[in-house]
């Protein structure tokens, strides 16, 4: 299944264009912005809503809504003399589920939360009552870390991708986000409201600028700045923009249409639509690392600390890891597992490129989807050849898109399996809904075993 | 009854104030009825030391428990529980794992609104919170039922204003200082005997990762060595009656020590006790996935000439 993001939006999180519309002109033409993109989601054929919300902080790693009914009252700590706020929605817990594990695999600490009575917070509930007010999409609303950095907000992103796209998913992703947040600290009436200051006035139109020509990353790319110029110095960084941007594959050549911009209580609010169809503008430079697996400050408790044996370079069970050799002609992707010998994961000869045996391992947690076939003591354990075999295609893609060739461009394959009987049909399913399509030729082995616990293994040779 | 002037009123009082961190934990730790998971124990240095500051706090008369919580976070001014009577579910945003927490308090209206005057008449933006929807933050619950697990006398409960991440420490400092003097000035004229509560823990660096078992005891300590000699410093400082240095380095603590000081609470604590210069009671000290908490009593009642 390919699934994709279908659309993006950026909208505030202060709850005056759903409760108080018309207290002031500003506040109802978000509410009418609210609604036109309402009506422009309706009309994708969206069937998943992803809110990465900037009014829901956590500590622990990321945290993803899974209680698929929660509902409740909500009233804003601020401003809550403009009224209560009932909520119920549909959320899509399976697919939190699988996000939540997709999370693991890409090395990022994040957990579910499915408990009644559970507070939403204000960003998504202003979101998911306006964007999708009879619930019919449904949704996943994901924290936002107070300590993640970048790298650890751009692999949320990727795992979330993976999710999208093995699930076969139509998703629109939704930030709900202030532009600069500073708020008058006193009270005001609402037809005095406007924007905090100039300096915020003028770095929100000039953010707005850059979203309106579809440069998504450069805007991500200035998260650091902008947080400093116009944000308390509260949630760390621009971040939002880091996850939307990932989401859109780090893209600056987006179609851009900002659909409002106002006060809100001298915050800057915007409600932006980003459609991932290509502009004219051009992909730009990319400075920073596109990081895969997040492998920052995690494990800070006591005895958890980082061991040789906890060190995904040295499993745990297997052969010892090692990196690739940059040898005449090697490819090597930090996007594949570290091989398990001195070898590259592939090497060009003219316009052919030959790839090492792949297996199933994550890159950097080593992990093995689908589970391994032996325990630590070699006692056999149940595991999914179908998980693993789609792992093993998606690691030859990585590799494959290293060196600039592409899966439609592989010529031979041959596969190597440790047990025919019980997995032949598994691992057949999966190749006739992935490379069968492109039409290889393919030889596929028996064999006692492999040099790690996995039941699959591929030889690709392919065109560059 | 006739209302006597205030004058002739007897004259309310300050009889204690507290550092009383909130860390959800210590109430998970403790497996009270209200509160839903369960736990096998852990942190008992801190619950050893809340039960050392009920068993002083029950030996000394009072009316009323004056909290400032900085999980009710406020943006726009310094607001006020402002009815009667809350009840209902709180469930931990960040730890909803260890508190799904069944609350039922009573809030002294009265004196709320009288803080909430004062302040305003002193140049304080500041609001009731009339709303019977709002849930009451967690921060609050757990010091309150560390505190009064009964919940058997009213609270009055005071938001943090934001005013370090807007303005700066020392904003906060001259806001707070001020937040403090008009509350003490309040309590005294209202003829109530008060307990002061700042709900906020010293060092506030978490870890980022959670144990197996949360209460696992042997994966607790301090985040780090600097957090550590920061907490030290300013207990020191409270053991030894020396307020007015922490408000002095409060700057450089809450920036190097992260810490939760940045809420407003422990100044507006030391203002509402008029900068005490007596030794506070530690009562105890842990650090909760790493951040660091005391509980801490200044006697008022036995060091204030004027407390009755």
């Amino acid at each position: 299944m390919n699934g994709s993001l279908v659309g993006s939006y950026v909208v505030p999180v202060h709850p005056h264009p759903l409760l108080v519309p018309e207290q002031n002109e500003g506040w109802s033409r978000l509410r009418a912005a609210f609604d036109e993109a309402r009506d422009a989601i309706k009309e994708s054929d969206a069937d998943l809503l992803i809110i990465y919300s900037t009014t829901w902080p956590s500590i622990i790693g990321h945290q993803i809504q899974a209680d698929p009914n929660p509902q409740w009252t909500l009233v804003d700590q601020d401003f809550h003399d403009l009224g209560s706020m009932d909520y119920s929605f549909n959320i899509d817990a399976d697919f939190a589920e699988a996000w939540n594990e997709a999370n693991h695999n890409r090395g990022l600490q994040s957990r579910t939360v499915a408990y009644h009575g559970f507070p939403i917070d204000v960003g998504s509930v202003v979101a998911l009552k306006l964007l999708n007010p009879d619930n019919k999409i449904p949704a996943v609303i994901v924290s936002s870390n107070v300590y993640a950095n970048r790298s650890e907000t751009t692999v949320l992103a990727k795992a979330c991708l993976d999710v999208i796209q093995k699930t076969g998913r139509k998703a629109v992703a939704v930030t709900a986000m202030s532009m600069s947040n500073r708020m008058f600290t006193e009270f005001i009436d609402p037809s005095d409201d406007r924007i905090h200051s100039l300096k915020d006035d003028e770095w929100n139109r000039k953010v707005l600028e850059f979203l309106e020509e579809g440069r998504l990353e450069d805007v991500a790319q200035l998260s650091r700045t902008i947080h400093q110029q116009i944000r308390v110095q509260k949630v760390v960084t621009f971040k939002p923009m880091w996850w939307l941007s990932a989401m859109n594959g780090n893209r600056n050549n987006l179609t851009g249409r900002v659909l409002a911009y106002e006060a809100l209580h001298g915050a800057g609010g915007a409600v932006v639509q980003l459609d991932p169809t290509s502009t004219g503008m051009g992909d730009k430079e990319y400075d920073e690392d596109d990081v895969e697996y997040y492998r920052g400050e995690r494990n800070v408790l006591d005895g958890e600390e980082t061991t040789e044996a906890d060190d995904p370079l040295t499993p745990s069970s297997g052969p010892a890891l090692w990196e690739p050799p940059e040898s005449k002609g090697a490819v090597n992707s930090k996007a594949a597992p570290k091989p398990v010998g001195m070898y590259p994961h592939a090497r060009q000869v003219g316009d052919l490129l030959y790839l090492s045996g792949v297996g199933p391992r994550q890159p950097g947690t080593n992990s093995i989807p689908g589970g391994p076939i032996r325990d630590e003591d070699g006692n056999p354990v149940e595991y999914d050849i179908k998980a693993q075999t789609r792992a093993v295609v998606e690691n030859i893609a990585r590799i494959l898109e290293e060196a600039g060739s592409s899966m439609d461009k592989i010529v031979d394959v041959t596969s190597f399996l440790v047990d025919m009987d019980r997995d032949f049909a598994g691992y057949n399913e999966v190749w006739a809904a992935t490379l069968g399509h492109y039409g290889p030729t393919r030889t596929t082995l028996a064999i006692r075993a492999l040099p790690t616990p996995i039941a699959v293994e591929m030889k690709v040779i392919a065109k560059i | 009854m006739t209302e006597l002037p205030p004058t002739l009123m007897a004259k309310g009082s300050i009889v204690a104030g507290c550092l009383a961190p909130h860390p959800p934990h210590l109430v998970y730790a403790e497996n009270p009825p209200q509160n839903e998971p369960t736990s096998e124990g852990g942190w008992e240095q801190l619950r050893w030391g809340y039960e050392r500051l009920r068993e002083s706090l029950s030996k000394i008369d009072h009316d009323v428990l004056v909290l400032l919580s900085p999980h009710w976070q406020t943006y726009v001014g310094t607001h006020f529980l402002g009815i009667p009577h809350f009840e209902g579910l709180s469930v931990d945003p960040v730890f909803p794992n260890l508190f799904r927490y069944t609350y039922d308090m009573n809030i002294d209206v009265e004196l709320s609104q009288a803080i909430h005057d004062k302040a305003k008449g002193s140049g304080l933006a500041v609001k009731m919170m009339e709303n019977p929807d709002f849930r009451v933050d967690y921060g609050t619950i757990t010091t309150g039922h560390m505190v009064n697990p009964a919940f058997d006398k009213p609270l009055v409960v005071i938001s943090s204003n934001r005013s370090t991440h807007y303005y700066s420490v020392e904003v906060m400092q001259e806001m707070m200082m001020e937040l403090g003097r008009v509350t003490r000035e309040a309590i005294e004229e209202s003829g109530k005997k008060a307990v002061i509560l700042a709900s906020n823990s010293l060092s506030h660096r978490h870890f980022t990762t959670e144990s197996e078992v949360p209460e696992d005891m042997s994966k607790e300590h301090i985040a780090s060595h600097a957090m550590h000699l920061w907490d030290m410093r300013i207990i020191d400082y409270m053991r030894t009656g020396q307020a007015q240095r922490i408000l002095d380095e409060m700057p450089e603590f809450t920036e190097q020590a992260i810490a939760e000081s940045d809420g407003g609470g422990l100044t507006w604590l030391l203002s509402t006790l008029k900068v005490p210069d007596y030794p506070a009671i530690l009562h105890g000290y842990g650090t909760i996935i790493g951040t660091g908490n005391a509980i801490v009593e200044w006697p008022c009642y036995a060091n204030e000439g004027d407390v009755q």
